[in-house]
């Protein structure tokens, strides 16, 4: 038990006091909680990052809702202590499960059980990892030339994130802490964030990371916790500019978003997640005009999520402002894997560089 | 039907001696196949329902006349002949005297009711002697009586009847005096006829149940052709008052009528015409009309020509005239609908029966009528059509021509979607799990036609329809707002019974503290007195009702109760508890409860005993002296049930609205 558990495990047993107190009063017990909505974020202009903003909503125990939540959060408070006291840890998976047996207080899916575990963290200011919940999967995949000594079953171990691993990557654990992650050495210039898989493996087969000096990290849909965690810390502790490539279309917007930004969800973490400097590479808007590549029509969500976006204060500059507002008008989005169209080389030999240029980074 | 009096028109050689002759051949027979539209015997389903309609209209009015309780047996059975029935309808009814059994049942338009109106079901039907032809001229065979009139020495007399449709004139033969095995008294008639018959809407059987729900003093058994036996069985012990017999109203006389009525009287005089031949006409009023109309009062009646008749009912419109009597009506009455439709109903498992409507008696051209109306909601009643509408003239269900009926207009003029049905744009027959019935008694029920299966639609009588229909609909709405506040009660009894002990429960064992006292806390969350009602079924006759009463409000409270009871059943009971103040003419009950403390609660319970007991709906609850919102289990007291309740007592404390939901506040956590 380290001293972050302590400190989780007080602010927890707080919480659970709060409610007591009020109930022993004779009081409606209630919970502020900030707003966690878009309307709800603010730009936290000390860490350059996305935040939650001022509104709150009180969560009462007059409704059924609000009474069901507060004695999940009871439940949850004490199985955390208990977990944190044992030396123990769970998935998030498994709390959902272990609440099974908690009766009124049981959760009715993941979502819920996920959203009060982030409930938790926003009021005790504590982060999950504090409390030993850890998510199902571990982060994504990072290659390149990196070293690392991470937390094995023997003890500290020291790898490559190149030599010593197969060409799927090195497998990011989801605590990357300092105390079980260290990043201990590279000769890389760049970390380039990659949505998906398939170009993950294209960059890797083409030799991509050791022409370029880049170390790649596979975000694999909306970036899990740690692998933003690491992004962020490779960035501020090696000072690796970083660029992210996803599709061209709106949901790839918001990984983005994410992972330079902060993400709404964890707004009350972003200076931990997120990296300000990190820069969008494509696919843009005017890619799919520039270089001419194959499209998909925009579905009716599609376009519905791209109107959210003019709404959500993330993307209030010019850049997103116009690069959304394109898209809204060729009506056409595309994915990576499109630059195909030109030879498995292309996106190596061609695209990337030039777009790499334009930024600045080679 | 002139055939009597046979002349040879045949003589003449003209055109119009030869028309002659073929006029006078058209038979009673012709004149009924012909006719048999207007008279109901259009379709063979239907010709076998009129028939039943006809003697079981006749058993029902005939029992009643003679005071006993309806005891019916119905049996249809499928003969060899294709589309053959034979029918057999018996009663317990007084019986019919040996020599005028044959003029009952063999002459058509044979009857009594000239000069006179009352309120029965006789009158809407040619009578059962069509139906006798019916069968008679559909299968040529004679139709079977049994009769037994009341007394020891008397004897049964059994016979066939046809008739001869020349002379419109019984053929009786077999005519045999019997010994009625176990009969004290009652008519029993057995005839063959064509016909089809059907199930659903327009069955047999429906009419039956029909006849069954609006007549709860009768014991209906019904054998089908599959050899199935149906029991409708009687509801309540209690006969329908006997309608009275009045004088026409002048209000309504038109010129052919008057003419009539003047021709036929025994009156000398006009003035004693008009006074003793109509109701509600003074020597004065006599004077006055007959002076406006200039015709001498010692006139004789007989001489009086069409324009002196004319101008009479000039005059009756000018005068002044009394409303003709209403009590010659007898609806069925509010406790005895619901009883009627729970008793037959009650295999849907509606959730609730509305209490029904009765409206107070009114006339129109001279004609007195009441419009009944009930509702029934829920259960197993189908939502996805429209209701189920019954209608009833004096007690005989109608089946046909549902789309021509005043009720049905009235209905579709209602905007149900107020009071918690579906309409589009607010016209028309509604949507839901809803039966609607509506009974329109009176002396003389307009019909939209001889068959006599809608009721013909004017201003006025529509016009009663609708605002039964509303008030009762108005019940219903109620009942459905309290079903919901009832769903928003259990959210909150959730909240206080199970959530908030279980937080409390769990904190304190985490936090190693006592267990908190909660009643502040639930008192705050509640904020209402809630009137908590049960009631229980104990054995046939009896309910045991209980009204307990929690305070979870801060403060003391005094609070009226008020309830409307069958008053036929309360008892000692309801008049020695503490709290019980009054009871009215209605049966409308009124208890205080005085100063009751903040989370402190108090029982009031009695136990209701007689037919009549289960027809109470113990949520059907009022409170006075406190303000509603207040409140949850009770309505607040209605500005018409007529008795002043409790003055609410203004406080300082602030009454909190509703608060909504949480908002969702996950609301676009979703897409990252």
């Amino acid at each position: 038990m380290n001293e972050r558990h302590t400190t989780a495990m007080s602010n927890l047993t707080s919480i659970v006091e709060n409610i007591y107190d009020q109930l022993n009063v004779g009081n409606v017990p209630v919970m502020g909680l900030p707003l966690r909505s878009k309307k709800n974020i603010e730009f936290d202009t000390q860490h350059n990052v996305w935040k939650y903003g001022e509104l709150q909503t009180t969560r009462t125990s007059k409704t059924v809702q609000g009474a069901q939540m507060m004695l999940r959060t009871v439940y949850t408070a004490e199985f955390i202590n208990d977990m944190i006291r044992d030396n123990k840890s769970s998935t998030l998976r498994e709390m959902y499960y272990i609440s099974e047996g908690w009766d009124r207080a049981k959760f009715n899916s993941q979502d819920e059980s996920n959203l009060l575990a982030e409930d938790l963290e926003i009021i005790s200011k504590c982060m999950r990892e504090d409390f030993k919940l850890r998510p199902e999967e571990s982060g994504a995949h990072i290659y390149g030339n990196l070293d690392i000594n991470t937390l094995t079953k023997k003890g500290m171990k020291k790898f490559n994130c190149m030599d010593d691993v197969a060409e799927t990557g090195f497998a990011v654990p989801y605590n990357v802490e300092k105390e079980s992650f260290e990043i201990a050495g590279t000769d890389a210039k760049f970390v380039m964030a990659i949505e998906t898989g398939g170009m993950f493996a294209r960059l890797i087969e083409n030799g991509f990371p050791e022409r370029y000096g880049a170390i790649l990290v596979h975000l694999s849909g909306q970036p899990a916790r740690s692998t933003r965690r690491l992004i962020k810390r490779l960035n501020e502790e090696r000072g690796l500019p970083v660029t992210v490539f996803t599709d061209g279309d709106p949901w790839s917007f918001r990984i983005f978003a994410s992972v330079a930004y902060g993400a709404i969800k964890t707004a009350h973490i972003s200076e931990y997640l997120a990296t300000p400097t990190a820069q969008f590479i494509g696919i843009t808007a005017s890619d799919i005009l520039n270089y001419d590549l194959p499209t998909d029509k925009l579905s009716d969500k599609d376009t519905g999520a791209l109107s959210a976006e003019l709404s959500d204060p993330r993307f209030a500059d010019p850049f997103w402002v116009g690069e959304i507002q394109a898209m809204l008008e060729m009506k056409k989005k595309s994915e990576q894997q499109a630059l195909a169209k030109y030879g498995l080389d292309f996106v190596t030999d061609t695209y990337l560089p030039e777009k790499l240029g334009e930024m600045g980074i080679l | 039907m002139r055939s009597e009096n046979i002349e040879d028109y045949t003589k003449g050689n003209t055109n119009a001696h030869k028309m002659a002759a073929k006029q006078q051949e058209i038979s009673i027979t012709e004149f009924f196949e012909k006719n048999k539209h207007i008279l109901g015997f259009d379709s063979r389903s239907k010709s076998l329902l009129m028939g039943i309609k006809e003697a079981v209209d006749n058993s029902l009015d005939a029992c009643e006349e003679a005071g006993f309780l309806p005891d019916l047996a119905i049996k249809v059975e499928r003969l060899q002949e294709e589309e053959e029935y034979k029918i057999t309808v018996e009663d317990n009814g007084p019986g019919i005297i040996h020599k005028m059994i044959p003029n009952v049942f063999g002459r058509l338009l044979y009857g009594s009711r000239f000069h006179a109106l009352r309120q029965s079901r006789g009158q809407q039907g040619i009578g059962i002697s069509a139906t006798v032809m019916y069968g008679n001229i559909s299968t040529g065979k004679p139709a079977h009586i049994e009769s037994k009139i009341e007394g020891k020495d008397e004897v049964a007399w059994k016979m066939d009847i046809t008739i001869d449709t020349k002379i419109n004139r019984p053929v009786v033969t077999n005519d045999v005096a019997f010994t009625w095995e176990g009969k004290d008294h009652g008519t029993k008639i057995e005839y063959t006829t064509k016909g089809r018959y059907i199930s659903g809407k327009q069955s047999i059987f429906e009419y039956l149940k029909n006849t069954a729900i609006v007549n709860p003093h009768a014991r209906i058994e019904f054998h089908d052709p599959e050899g199935k036996k149906y029991l409708f069985e009687r509801a309540t012990e209690q006969m329908p008052p006997k309608s009275k017999e009045i004088k026409p109203h002048p209000g309504g006389m038109e010129i052919g009528d008057m003419m009539k009525y003047a021709q036929n009287t025994q009156q000398k005089t006009a003035a004693a015409f008009l006074k003793n031949d109509f109701s509600r006409i003074t020597d004065r009023i006599a004077e006055e009309i007959l002076s406006k109309a200039a015709i001498n009062p010692s006139a004789k009646p007989s001489d009086l020509t069409r324009d002196q008749c004319k101008a009479m009912i000039g005059a009756i419109a000018q005068v002044k005239i009394m409303a003709p009597p209403t009590d010659c009506l007898s609806p069925i009455g509010d406790a005895l609908i619901k009883k009627g439709l729970m008793h037959i109903l009650d295999g849907m498992r509606p959730d609730y029966y509305a209490t029904p409507v009765t409206r107070p008696p009114k006339a129109v051209n001279g004609n007195p009528f009441v419009v009944e109306a009930g509702i029934v909601y829920g259960g197993d009643i189908p939502s996805d059509d429209q209701v189920t509408i019954l209608r009833f003239a004096n007690r005989v269900p109608l089946l046909y021509q549902q789309g021509a009926c005043a009720i049905t207009k009235a209905i579709s003029e209602v905007d149900w979607r107020r009071y918690g049905l579906e309409q589009r744009g607010g016209k028309g027959i509604p949507y839901g799990p809803a039966i609607i019935l509506v009974h329109v008694a009176s002396t003389k029920v307009p019909f939209t036609s001889e068959g006599k299966e809608a009721v013909a639609s004017f201003a006025e009588l529509q016009n009663e329809i609708e605002q039964a229909l509303r008030l009762c609909a108005r019940n219903l709405k109620s009942h459905l707002n309290k079903m919901e506040r009832k769903s928003k009660t259990s959210a909150k009894f959730e909240i206080v019974q199970d959530l908030i002990p279980a937080i409390a429960k769990k904190a304190s064992e985490m936090l190693d503290r006592p267990l908190p006292d909660l009643s502040l806390t639930i008192s705050k969350i509640m904020n209402v007195v809630w009137v908590e009602s049960r009631a229980k079924k104990e054995g046939q006759r009896t309910l045991s009702v209980k009204y307990n009463l929690h305070n979870y409000t801060l403060q003391e409270r005094t609070i009226g109760l008020h309830a409307k009871l069958p008053k036929e059943c309360v008892n000692l009971t309801l008049f020695t508890n503490p709290h019980f103040i009054s009871m009215n003419d209605e049966g409308k009950v009124t208890w205080e409860i005085k100063n009751l403390q903040p989370s402190s609660s108090l029982l009031i319970s009695f136990e209701l005993k007689g037919e009549l007991a289960d027809t109470f709906d113990a949520d059907d609850i009022y409170v006075s002296g406190i303000n509603p919102v207040l409140v949850m289990g009770a309505e607040a007291l209605p500005g018409d049930w007529g008795i002043k309740g409790l003055e609410i007592i203004e406080s300082d404390e602030s009454i909190p609205a509703d608060e909504d939901e949480e908002i969702e506040e996950a609301e676009d956590l979703g897409d990252e």
